[in-house]
């Protein structure tokens, strides 16, 4: 009986103190909406937003809601965040495998990198991105074409857009060559257990996703025809891109500065993870007769991964999480466009703010569910 | 004499593979440096493509020749080992070689030989290089805020007072040593908290700072004669009483009228920033930060089922959003919870915000290091018969801290490089400055160098940060 007091007083008085905390901050946001003439609730979600956004992957204009609004700034902050996390993990890898090479030079140059990005803050070298080295671009008009199609100017980067037809027969061929190569591994695994032969799994799949989507075009009557932008005068010194896709200067301060900063961490995270499997087990695969190329795929990456993947999700939370500094270069994502524009007109505050901060808790539950689940797939099976 | 193989060089015709390789590869470096320090195209002659290219097959092929295993010479066996072992590394060192030598002209002339230091007007920054001028003229601003010119020396006189009072620990003799916990614990905060919000902020508020030195010093001889049992306890509560009491019941009236006729002018928050108020919200938000996160990373491992999912409910929701939303919080939807007459300033609502954002991760890493004690130890301490709080502050938190030194710094050092986030409730510390100062109509045009400065001014201190908890980290590896 006392044993027990003991156990559930400290967790009563817990419990009471975080009741009374929240209670009288609902106690007194209340009060002061009644005063303030707010009334809560999420009504405001269907109304007219009445504001434009400079830059939407879906349609929109002042006419349509707040919720497409939020949709709107939600998918802004989606794509910024899954270009980081590509360029990111791309240049983390290189620059990981870079500070492990035996080549003096090239693992000095990636330490400095390292150094260099990491102990700088990532809204200073968003800043430094944004205002000081974009604005030093080309205006449209002096802009020269990189590749003969690209164009990068102080407006943004255009970049050709890819004008498909019958692009559904294209997506299924793609689809039904992962199909296969699924199918072809499970097969080959299969042989490999029961009959001890090895299949050129690699250069079937190659094949596959090569020769596949090429049929559809000889085949399937899909073609493919690029829209390259055109200058176009405005007025007599105002031009501007037309045709193609442009990416606003924006997103590409914000995704450079993202990667270039994130790679830092994840560059660290991988040369933690490589050098994390012992000599030994390269050693026991080399004399056990593997070459070079199975040592690292059989026996190094499948252990590296294991130390790589958990940290490494950390650092892609992180990214999503910092493409939030957005707001600080008005580029139109989650935080500027919701907890921003649309906050400042309606003044919803508890409204507004909390969608926002529990978006960004799913995004992040998520990605670390989506991981987890990985993780636990190539951990150790420990029997 | 052997036939030469220039495929293969070998220790046969050393000497020659020597003189020809290092001979190529010297010819290659000059043509860049050159190229690149005096604009002498000394391949003008060959179309631009081939000129462009030149030095990179002449340096490769050069490598190829030097690159003789055991020749005998040993610098020459050093240079093969670590930037020429094959053509590939041989390629990615020539690049590598290039890209130094091509880009140390501009930057040189960039920051130095271009660049204007003199005057303090935009007019004497007319070279191609920076404008170090801006960054002169600004100094002041970019240091400490909007805060008055005439009254910086109090920022000055804090910061160096509190430095001294920090290096402590330094000159401690050995019989002070087990205080020292105690005193960057409970009295140095306190010393800071009352140095930085009321001889900082100044005001008639100035002579409760006088208070809290009376408290303290009181408090501190007093505790020599408390018994060691009682120590803890003593310096945990004692102090904060004590200045309670003296502010609100002793002198009072008679002080604030005093106050009134002289204390320090009062500057408002609003008017603190720059690299000083960096230090502030660093400083503060560290103090804070601690011990909530501890008290967390307890929480989540505690028996009672009801503070663990307080805890964890409190972690994971803090983990999981970005700090800016935190902020926006604070200054949108944080007045909103407070009763009407209520006002909090707005820099203590940031610390705050930033305090519990910061401490979420603190809480983790702390757990981390709890998890990776042995069980042993809770064992060995629970049979001793020690209690929950003494098994922890005994035996399991020294051990667990210990551990956990390199990722209390990486939050410390994430910490500070959060503060620039503090522009969206509209507090400008040196980040913020500079984009005030960008945009000043006088001194359009310098955004870079203003970056370039800040950057250099954030890289040390993080940088010494990291390499500090380096050195902490290898001073308290005990092999276990």
């Amino acid at each position: 009986m006392d044993l027990k007091l003991q156990k559930i007083i400290p967790q009563l008085i817990t419990v009471l103190v975080v009741v009374l905390v929240f209670g009288f901050f609902t106690y007194n946001a209340q009060i002061n909406m009644e005063n303030r003439g707010i009334d809560f609730g999420y009504g405001f979600l269907s109304q007219e937003s009445s504001f434009d956004v400079q830059f939407s992957l879906i349609e929109y204009d002042g006419s349509h809601s707040y919720f497409r609004a939020y949709l709107v700034g939600l998918l802004n902050t989606i794509l910024v965040s899954v270009i980081g996390i590509i360029f990111a993990t791309v240049l983390g890898v290189i620059v990981g495998v870079a500070r492990l090479s035996p080549n003096y030079l090239i693992n000095q140059f990636a330490a400095f990198y390292v150094e260099f990005f990491r102990n700088i803050p990532l809204l200073l070298q968003i800043f430094f991105w944004y205002f000081a080295a974009l604005r030093a671009l080309p205006l449209p008009q002096d802009a020269d074409a990189m590749l003969g199609v690209f164009f990068l100017t102080i407006k943004g980067l255009y970049v050709p857009a890819f004008i498909w037809e019958n692009l559904n027969v294209f997506l299924y061929s793609i689809i039904a060559a992962i199909v296969a190569i699924v199918v072809i591994r499970i097969h080959a695994r299969k042989v490999q257990e029961t009959q001890g032969k090895q299949l050129p799994v690699f250069w079937i799949s190659v094949g596959l996703i090569f020769i596949l989507p090429l049929l559809s075009f000889l085949i399937g009557g899909v073609s493919l025809s690029f829209e390259i932008p055109k200058l176009k005068q405005l007025a007599t010194t105002s031009f501007i891109y037309e045709g193609g896709v442009s990416l606003p200067p924006e997103l590409i301060a914000l995704t450079l500065s993202l990667a270039l900063y994130t790679a830092t961490f994840i560059a660290e995270c991988v040369r933690a993870g490589i050098q994390g499997v012992g000599k030994g087990q390269k050693e026991a695969a080399a004399s056990i007769g593997l070459n070079p190329n199975q040592v690292l795929k059989l026996v190094v990456m499948p252990q590296a991964l294991r130390i790589i993947i958990p940290p490494t999700t950390n650092q892609y939370l992180n990214l999503t999480k910092n493409s939030s500094l957005a707001a600080a270069i008005a580029y139109p994502d989650l935080v500027l466009v919701f907890a921003g524009t649309a906050l400042m007109q309606t003044g919803k505050a508890i409204e507004i703010v909390s969608i926002t901060m529990l978006t960004y808790l799913s995004l992040s539950i998520s990605i670390s569910i989506l991981m987890n689940w990985y993780n636990k797939k190539i951990a150790i099976k420990e029997k | 004499m052997s036939k030469i193989s220039f495929l293969k060089p070998n220790k046969d015709n050393l000497t020659t593979f020597l003189y020809m390789g290092s001979f190529l590869f010297v010819i290659s470096v000059i043509d860049v440096f050159l190229n690149s320090f005096f604009s002498l195209n000394i391949t003008g002659f060959l179309p631009s493509s081939l000129s462009f290219i030149i030095p990179i097959i002449l340096g490769f092929i050069g490598l190829h020749f030097i690159r003789i295993e055991n020749s005998g010479y040993k610098f020459l066996d050093k240079v093969n080992k670590n930037i020429n072992t094959n053509n590939f590394n041989a390629i990615l060192s020539l690049l590598i070689i290039f890209i130094i030598i091509k880009s140390t002209p501009p930057i040189l002339s960039w920051f130095v030989i271009d660049a204007s230091f003199a005057g303090d007007s935009k007019d004497m920054c007319s070279g191609g290089g920076a404008c170090w001028t801006y960054i002169k003229v600004w100094f002041r601003r970019f240091m400490y805020g909007m805060y008055p010119n005439a009254e910086q020396w109090r920022i000055n006189l804090s910061f160096v007072a509190l430095t001294l009072l920090g290096s402590v620990g330094y000159f401690a003799t050995e019989k002070f040593k087990k205080y020292l916990t105690l005193y960057y614990v409970v009295i140095y905060p306190f010393i800071a908290f009352l140095f930085i919000f009321f001889f900082i902020s100044g005001g008639p508020i100035f002579f409760d700072f006088s208070y809290g030195i009376i408290a303290a010093v009181i408090s501190i001889i007093i505790g020599f004669f408390i018994p060691s049992k009682f120590k803890f306890y003593y310096f945990i509560f004692v102090p904060i009483t004590l200045y309670i009491a003296l502010k609100y019941f002793i002198f009072y009236e008679e002080l604030i009228e005093l106050g009134k006729l002289d204390g320090l002018n009062w500057v408002e928050t609003g008017a603190w920033g720059g690299l000083s108020l960096t230090f502030i919200i660093s400083f503060f938000c560290l103090i804070f930060c601690f011990p909530i996160g501890m008290a967390f990373a307890l929480g989540r491992r505690s028996d009672f089922p009801l503070i663990r999912y307080i805890s964890i409910g409190f972690i994971e929701f803090w983990r999981g959003v970005p700090l800016i939303t935190v902020l926006f919080m604070s200054a949108v939807m944080f007045p909103m919870f407070l009763p009407a007459d209520f006002f909090i300033d707005k820099l203590v609502r940031c610390i705050i915000a930033i305090s519990l954002f910061e401490a979420a991760y603190v809480a983790e890493v702390i757990r981390g290091g709890l998890q990776a004690l042995p069980r042993g130890q809770y064992e060995a301490a629970k049979s001793l018969g020690m209690g929950y709080w003494r098994m922890h502050i005994f035996v399991i938190l020294p051990q667990a801290l210990k551990l956990v030194i390199p990722g209390i710094a990486n939050t410390f050092l994430a910490l500070v490089k959060d503060t620039p986030l503090i522009f969206v409730v509209g507090l400008l510390e040196i980040v913020g400055m500079l984009n005030l100062a960008k945009t000043n109509p006088k001194w359009l045009g310098f955004a870079m160098e203003g970056y370039v400065f800040a950057a250099i001014i954030f890289w040390i201190i993080c940088y010494a940060m990291s390499k500090y908890s380096y050195n902490l980290e290898q001073k308290y590896k005990t092999e276990r």
